[in-house]
């Protein structure tokens, strides 16, 4: 970094500056001249969208986190006044609970942009890999968030994930006593959850700032998922996409102030508006929308493995449960060896655009399967059976599914460069008999 | 453009059935219905007269077992109530207060200032006087539950004689709207109970309609301000969206 070339600037002080430390030079490379593929979508929106969002939450955290007191007695008490008391308390606190909500939104739809263009592809694996590493801190943080308004869920939910550690053979009773700090979700629980969360979108931000180094030396890719060929396929960052990404993410916000204006507690839960009380289970246990399909997961997995005829039971359900909702994720990480096909984009793989978008419908259908009861039926048959063969359909796609198409699947011609892709288009919208 | 819009509708029922069911999910009882709120709405408004109904109806009956610690006198204001007024109704109530100089606790008449008392020094306190069953802080109450002020509404008013084969113990009464259908509170609620001076109808229909009202403004009091700066923070957006893209359209104009 900061070797090499420098830009000349006409104002003195930038070139004082920049001559000692090339600061503007860097953002003048990076987001000023930066070549970028002229044939984005508006799905290559929601990178510049997720990194509003994060300083959003840090920002609103910070401003929270100077009313709040972590302490089982208080700690309820502490948001409610912040909610009450507070100037702008209320306004704080609800772009914080939905901007969490918002923030999962815009990760999740560029995670599927991800999938469905095949950005995890050479060159890309390791963008993509500090992609899930940011993903799974997101979760980290937003499920220790969830736990310090002190409410019923938080107590509850923060019981029923953090006593899933306890599956893992030898090291698993430390682990949730770590955690805890005790021998239930208490005091200790809070203050350390408190400290990490707010620790932890700290250290997102620091594998943010690795996964965008990373995209600015592989470049991004584009909906075509060809390579770019030189300048006539690229726009400077600067004004094209600066524009356009200002627009989208002001599109997003309107989203998101209807949701903190008009829904604020739509996506949370009522119990969730009850002191936590260690003697009243709450009927439902139910984690944030965003964690709903690896919950799904996670109960789908209601039997123990065992050796063929005998009672040895190797994996216990709960174990078996908990490795399935991690290796979900974990699957992630080897994505771009599990789908070797060449071709990156879904556009070009007609056979795997349609197993991935079957993906995508089962994923919010684990979304739904992870909100019910688990004796819950539909259509009269049972939620747990739909749910294990939906987990199942997930665990099919990335370890077989993926790596037969890699194989077998033809897919169809790609263009020769964007730039005449682009052109072709545009023939297309102005001739009308071209259309037919 | 429209034919990449197609998986994306694909998805859209999913995500309803996500939704909708969710809400239900809270057990067996039944739906509350709708009810017409003065408050529904982008530029619903809290229903003073009702607010104050309510607070009377609150007072009353209601504050006898369950507490509303989260709400001060002060915030009366809210309702229309002027500083003299909530004066007076502040000092009708004591207060514990000190250590004073000697060291010793006093009880003192209440100031705007402080916070409805509660009606129990503690939680044990208030079971041992409602046969075990625990009546919750209602500050929260509309929030705390699904379905909010009609949820309220539809267990104040719907008490039932109970099925032949449900058997209710001493203190138990048959509501469908409580989760699993009994409810260690009697019927509140009476016709005529509770003297209102305005016009308003002195039945348990409305007496639960002005309370439920008054229990989302004590759950959301800062409902009116949010929905007010929300047009304005969504008029801010739209227009400055609106000039991005006419901006974004000039400049990738000789592109395209
Ligand atoms: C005689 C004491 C008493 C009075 C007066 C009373 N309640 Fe209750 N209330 C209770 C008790 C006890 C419970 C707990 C019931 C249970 O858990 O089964 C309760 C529960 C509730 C609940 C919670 C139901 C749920 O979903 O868990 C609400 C709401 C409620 N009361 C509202 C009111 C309102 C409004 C009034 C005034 C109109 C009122 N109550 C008057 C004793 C009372
Ligand atoms: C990655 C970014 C972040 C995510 C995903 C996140 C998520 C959450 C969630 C889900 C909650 C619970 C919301 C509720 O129901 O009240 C929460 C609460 C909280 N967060 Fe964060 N958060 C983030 C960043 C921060 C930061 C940077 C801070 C401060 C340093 C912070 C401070 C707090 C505090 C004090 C609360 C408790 C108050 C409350 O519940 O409203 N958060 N967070």
């Amino acid at each position: 970094m900061g070797s090499g070339q420098r830009e000349q600037f006409d104002n003195p002080v930038i070139e004082w500056v920049d001559s000692r430390l090339p600061v503007f030079t860097l953002m003048q490379r990076e987001y000023g001249v930066f070549p970028t593929p002229r044939n984005f979508n508006y799905f290559w929106n929601f990178g510049a969208i997720a990194m509003v969002m994060l300083i959003l939450m840090i920002v609103t955290g910070i401003v929270l986190a100077m009313h709040y007191t972590a302490d089982v007695e208080k700690s309820f008490s502490a948001v409610e006044r912040i909610m009450r008391e507070v100037n702008g308390g209320w306004l704080i606190r609800y772009m914080h609970m939905n901007g969490a909500s918002f923030f999962f939104i815009a990760v999740y739809i560029h995670i599927f942009r991800g999938m469905y263009y095949g950005s995890y592809k050479k060159p890309r694996e390791l963008l993509w890999i500090l992609g899930v590493v940011i993903f799974l801190l997101m979760m980290a943080t937003a499920f220790i968030g969830y736990v310090l308004p002190w409410g019923q869920m938080s107590l509850w939910g923060a019981t029923v994930i953090t006593n899933l550690f306890s599956a893992i053979p030898l090291v698993g009773d430390s682990i949730v006593t770590l955690l805890w700090g005790g021998f239930s979700v208490d005091n200790p629980t809070l203050t350390r959850f408190f400290a990490l969360h707010y620790l932890l979108p700290f250290v997102i931000f620091a594998v943010v700032f690795l996964h965008v180094w990373a995209l600015h030396v592989t470049g991004s890719n584009n909906p075509l998922g060809i390579d770019t060929k030189g300048p006539q396929d690229t726009l400077p960052f600067h004004p094209y996409y600066t524009m356009k990404d200002t627009f989208g993410i002001l599109v997003f916000l309107i989203f998101f102030a209807i949701a903190v204006f008009y829904f604020p507690n739509a996506l949370g839960h009522p119990d969730n508006y009850i002191p936590a009380d260690p003697l009243v289970t709450p009927a439902h246990i139910v984690p944030e929308w965003y964690f709903l399909p690896f919950y799904a997961i996670l109960r789908a997995i209601t039997f123990d493995i065992s050796i063929p005829f005998t009672e040895i039971t190797i994996i216990s359900a709960k174990l078996g449960g908990v490795i399935a909702m991690f290796g979900s994720i974990g699957l992630w990480f080897i994505l771009p060896w599990l789908d070797s096909h060449p071709i990156r984009s879904a556009r070009f793989r007609p056979l795997y655009r349609t197993f991935l978008l079957i993906l995508l419908a089962d994923f919010v259908f684990l979304g739904y399967v992870g909100s019910q009861s688990a004796d819950a039926t539909l259509f009269g048959i049972p939620l747990s059976l739909l749910g294990l063969i939906a987990t199942a359909y997930y665990f099919i796609y990335f370890i077989a599914i993926l790596p037969w198409l890699s194989r077998n699947e033809k897919g169809r011609d790609l263009p020769n460069s964007i730039h005449e892709a682009v052109l072709e288009k545009e023939n297309k919208k102005m001739s009308p008999e071209a259309a037919e | 453009m429209i034919k990449r819009l197609i998986p994306v509708l694909a998805v859209l029922p999913l995500l309803l059935i996500m939704v909708v069911p969710q809400a239900e999910a809270a057990g067996d009882q039944k739906t509350a219905p709708h009810q017409h709120w003065h408050f529904s709405g982008p530029f619903g408004t809290y229903d003073r007269d009702a607010l104050q109904r309510g607070y009377l109806v609150y007072r009353q009956v209601c504050s006898a077992c369950h507490s509303m610690k989260r709400v001060a006198f002060r915030n009366l204001s809210d309702m229309g109530y002027n500083e003299a007024q909530i004066k007076a109704i502040a000092s009708e109530y004591n207060v514990a207060d000190g250590p004073d100089e000697e060291g010793e606790m006093f009880d003192r008449p209440a100031r705007p200032s402080d916070y409805f008392p509660s009606p129990f020094p503690n939680k044990n306190a208030a079971k041992a006087a409602n046969g075990g069953a625990y009546p919750p802080d209602l500050s929260l109450i509309t929030k705390a539950r699904h379905h909010g002020a009609d949820y309220i509404y539809a267990l104040l008013t719907g008490y039932e004689e109970p099925p032949e084969d449900k058997k209710l113990l001493a203190g138990q009464y048959y509501n469908p709207y409580m989760a699993g259908h009994v409810i260690a509170m009697a019927p509140p609620l009476s016709d005529g109970m509770v003297a209102y001076s305005d016009e308003s109808p002195m039945t348990t229909e409305q007496y639960a309609k002005d309370v439920s009202e008054f229990l989302a403004w004590a759950a959301e009091p800062e409902m009116e301000r949010r929905k007010q700066l929300g047009i304005q923070v969504l008029l801010f957006l739209a227009a400055f969206a609106a000039i991005m893209y006419g901006i974004k359209k000039k400049i990738w104009s000789d592109v395209h």
